[in-house]
């Protein structure tokens, strides 16, 4: 059967070997040493389109999908409502069969596109300015990581112990290569160092909590360190955002601004700074301009920090800017808007005070954390948090991160506007039984 | 229509594409007036309007779909639809990360036969799908480079050779992994010059990092004297797998000598591009680089499959596993060739490179005379007596609807032109082109005014680059 993906007939073959001057197709491999050209590979029979998606269909089937859940876990990946207007647009193959936008003439839909969301990620974030984005929540905190040592010329980077530990972990991969140092505090650290080139601090934090981001910021600048915000972008739709306390970069996933969960990639590093710090920052940036005619158009600028152009004295080695989830990013900013996303935020917090409420109120169970929370929260169980979790499962409910190597005992749950009064409900009754079990 | 507006330009106050259902707990008290803000400053938008402002914009795009994209080094394949549709099931694009391992078999499978497929593709041990791009592939091979050594108590090892021809990636990465970097430079055929590879490899020198076939398109007949070149002086070679689609199903790194190779999905494996992403930059490695991948792998035991650090990892790349989304549709796509279907990209891809080498080089100058892969690189210094440079051309073939091939890439080329056709092109389209091409040619003796001022027939003419980075313009304010 020929492939419905390559349209050269036999006889296109033959005319064009025949233009080429030559009798077959492995003349043109002759550079290839002959006894490693045409070896065996070993790799399934070629089935067709009907085939593969019933097969295909079978392994998604496998998975528990969270349609058919009520999931109570987030950790750095949140589900949250994704109108339908978002996929139509990012359907469009217009925009998803394209490069990143070189010809600047042709790519109009993509570099407006992208002004669109360093615009509204700057309203959003409070920031000066954004780029267009990166791989995901954790590389940027990275980058941004990197970037505070290059503005400082220092290379000590503080890490409050309340940051996400896979964010952490990324932080250690990328300054491992250079001669980067990481340092954890907690987080009512007394000050920081002279040496130090920043502080990364999240907000909410990795357990929920909010932190003090005005005595953090006031620690950070009194060493000469910068303040690396790694942000919640739907808890800005309520919250003042990091700018407001004197951030000097702010990061975040930008995934849960319109795009699934896709069992955690593609994501979006969301990465904004201020405007002194522009010359510094990795990534592609979208510019305004004029062309010849005098009309307003977009392109790709400030490339002289970049690798095509930079090669080894680049910012970043990075290329792509998750264009696509970006773009997501800003027709969900755009469909909610102002009085959407402050909904948004205030639903998960309504209600997941509402369930951390009831679930304190149960017997043995208490919220670990007094501080502040959005929509996160630490519950200390009666029993382990991996009995709960599976009694839970068993209800059809994705429960909550276990902690218990970190926290005994503790369990961390996220409630967003998905969770349904009578799915919290639900939650709080099964914990209830399982905590009587004790 | 208004020929030029913005998302704050159909913003009106009460405006919303998007009704939200009412609480249905009662409500909590909210923080504190100072903890809250009240500048949100978001566009009010309906959605009818939104979904009209975005189709716009759509239109004012290039696309595959739109039409021949022969960005070279790029592999802008055709996306099949269908893989789309299976990216978007519920039970691969609606599961958290954090899911219990037994809620998620179908997923972990996947990965798992995946990595498998594209350790056999390249001829290497062991795969990693985490990297979340090509240049993220190539970040974990320096890192396991620079963890080998250390590890074998070479530390002193600190410079990566990298080739005159190489992708602006590939010293960008060494020196984010750590290394400073040393050019190798192309000898007059378009091979790596192997004597100054000679001269340069040392006991200070990782590893070379190496495209093949290089960024001419060309396939380094010298490769197994490179490989053992590298290795005699204690080096590792890495690979960057850019231009894989030319090799498919036909030749595999790891037989010609390479330890580790990085690969692109959105490339070779016709995952969408995306506008700039997302893609996957899965790294391959051989046994000797297989203790240093990045966390996690999936790993077997018996039947049952879960996530597993490597003894020696260089840890975490990225908060979750690798784009998952993209490696379903790769996964698809390697499923419903086999290994002859990939066989057959490759030796398309090749054969319609050097068709378009045959009828091009009467009329362009072609620097390296000799059967290309998958791309051919190409000059314009011909053109350039009539004062047309190869931007001109690019933005002349704009007009005639077809998307440029890359430009001043490779270096090394006087006013390059890399054209990349890729297999999913017929006859019909390369002729098209060729002859666009052609009159191109003749335009810039006759008409160079003509080139110089083009494009004419797209959605704006040629942009001030300059005016943009002088004066950064970079959002509105609302």
């Amino acid at each position: 059967m020929p492939s419905p993906y390559i349209p050269n007939t036999d006889a296109d073959r033959r005319a064009m070997l025949r233009e080429i001057g030559v009798a077959s197709v492995n003349e043109l491999f002759r550079d290839v040493p002959e006894k490693f050209l045409d070896v065996p590979f070993r790799l399934p029979s070629p089935l067709s389109e009907l085939e593969l998606k019933a097969e295909l269909k079978r392994m998604a089937d496998a998975n528990a999908s969270l349609d058919d859940y009520a999931c109570f876990l987030g950790a750095g990946f949140y589900r949250h409502f994704i109108p339908s207007v978002v996929g139509h647009i990012t359907g469009r193959s217009e925009f998803y069969t394209a490069y990143t936008p070189y010809q600047a003439e042709v790519s109009q839909g993509t570099l407006q596109s992208i002004y669109e969301y360093q615009s509204l990620v700057c309203q959003l974030t409070g920031m000066e300015v954004s780029n267009a984005g990166m791989y995901d929540g954790s590389t940027a905190a990275a980058e941004a990581a990197l970037m505070a040592c290059r503005v400082t010329g220092k290379n000590k980077v503080d890490v409050l112990a309340s940051v996400n530990p896979r964010y952490v972990d990324v932080m250690e991969t990328y300054a491992g290569g250079q001669a980067i140092s990481l340092h954890k505090l907690p987080s009512d650290f007394e000050s920081l160092s002279a040496d130090s080139a920043c502080l990364v601090v999240q907000q909410p934090d990795f357990f929920g909590c909010l932190e003090d981001l005005a005595s953090v910021a006031a620690k950070a600048h009194a060493a000469g360190a910068l303040l690396v915000v790694i942000a919640d972008p739907i808890s800005l739709g309520m919250y003042r955002p990091p700018a407001d306390y004197g951030a000097d970069i702010v990061v975040a996933e930008g995934q849960s601004l319109g795009s699934p969960l896709n069992f955690g990639g593609p994501g979006l590093g969301i990465f904004t700074c201020r405007n002194q710090y522009l010359r510094q920052m990795p990534g592609r940036l979208a510019g305004r301009t004029m062309d010849s005619r005098g009309r307003p158009g977009y392109v790709l600028t400030m490339a002289t920090r970049e690798q095509h152009i930079r090669r080894e004295r680049a910012t970043s080695n990075i290329c792509t800017n998750e264009a696509l989830v970006s773009l997501a990013a800003a027709v969900y900013l755009a469909v909610m808007g102002k009085s959407g996303l402050r909904q948004v935020a205030e639903l998960c917090y309504h209600k997941a005070h509402y369930a951390a409420a009831a679930i304190a109120d149960l017997e043995g169970y208490s919220l670990v954390f007094p501080s502040p929370f959005f929509r996160e929260f630490v519950v200390r169980c009666p029993v382990s948090p991996r009995r709960i979790n599976e009694a839970l499962y068993r209800q059809n409910i994705v429960g909550g991160l276990d902690l218990s190597e970190t926290l005994p005992d503790s369990l961390l749950l996220c409630v967003t506007e998905m969770n349904t009064k009578s799915e919290i409900d639900r939650m709080v009754e099964v914990m209830k039984k399982v905590g009587a079990e004790k | 229509m208004r020929r030029h507006y913005l998302l704050p330009d159909i913003s009106a106050p009460g405006r919303t594409g998007c009704r939200l259902p009412d609480l249905d707990v009662t409500p909590s008290a909210l923080p504190s007036a100072e903890m809250l803000r009240t500048d949100l400053a978001l566009p009010e938008v309906s959605e009818g309007d939104l979904v009209r402002y975005f189709t716009a914009l759509s239109a004012l795009n290039y696309g595959v779909d739109t039409g021949f994209y022969p960005l070279g080094s790029c592999t802008m394949k055709y996306n099949p639809k269908w893989h789309e549709d299976v990216a978007r099931l519920p039970g691969f694009a609606s599961v958290h990360p954090l899911q219990p391992a037994d809620s998620v078999p179908g997923a972990l499978r996947l990965i798992f036969e995946l990595q498998k497929y594209l350790a056999e593709i390249t001829g290497l041990a062991v795969s990693s799908l985490a990297p979340m791009a090509g240049a993220q592939g190539e970040l974990a091979g320096i890192l396991m480079v620079r963890a080998y050594h250390r590890k074998r108590g070479e530390a002193a090892r600190r410079t990566i050779l990298v080739p005159d021809s190489a992708h602006g990636t590939n010293p960008a990465t060494a020196v984010m992994g750590g290394f400073g970097t040393a050019v190798v430079p192309s000898d007059a055929d378009g091979n790596l010059d192997i004597k100054s590879l000679d001269a340069m490899m040392n006991e200070e020198v990782a590893a070379l990092t190496l495209t093949l076939p290089n960024t001419f398109g060309l396939f380094d007949p010298q490769i197994l004297e490179i490989a053992r070149l590298v290795h005699r002086r204690g080096g590792l070679l890495c690979g960057d797998g850019a231009n894989l689609n030319s090799l498919l199903g036909k030749v595999k790194f790891g037989d010609l000598g390479f330890d580790c190779v990085q690969l692109n999905l959105h490339k070779t494996f016709a995952t969408p591009h995306g506008g700039g992403g997302p893609g996957a930059g899965p790294v391959c490695v051989n046994d000797t680089l297989a203790p240093f991948l990045p966390t996690p792998l999936v790993v077997a035991d018996g039947r049952d499959l879960s996530f597993d650090s490597p003894p020696d990892s260089i840890g975490r790349l990225g908060a979750a596993y690798g784009n998952f989304g993209v490696m379903v549709r790769a996964y698809a796509y390697i499923r419903s060739l086999g290994a002859e279907g990939l066989k057959e990209v490759s030796e398309n891809a090749v054969l319609n490179a050097n068709y378009l080498k045959e009828k091009l080089k009467k009329h362009y100058h072609l620097p390296y005379d000799r059967p290309c892969l998958h791309e051919v690189v190409l000059s314009g210094k011909r053109q350039k007596v009539d004062g047309v440079r190869t931007l001109d051309i690019a933005k002349r073939l704009l007009d005639y609807g077809f998307h440029p091939p890359t430009i001043y890439f490779p270096l090394v080329v006087e006013e390059a032109i890399l054209i990349e056709p890729t297999e999913t092109e017929s006859k019909e389209t390369l002729d098209a082109f060729v002859g666009a091409m052609l009159e191109i040619a003749r335009e810039a003796e006759e008409n160079p005014d003509l080139l110089r001022g083009a494009p004419h027939d797209t959605p704006v003419n040629r942009l001030d680059e300059a005016a943009a980075a002088r004066k950064p313009d970079l959002r509105w304010k609302m």
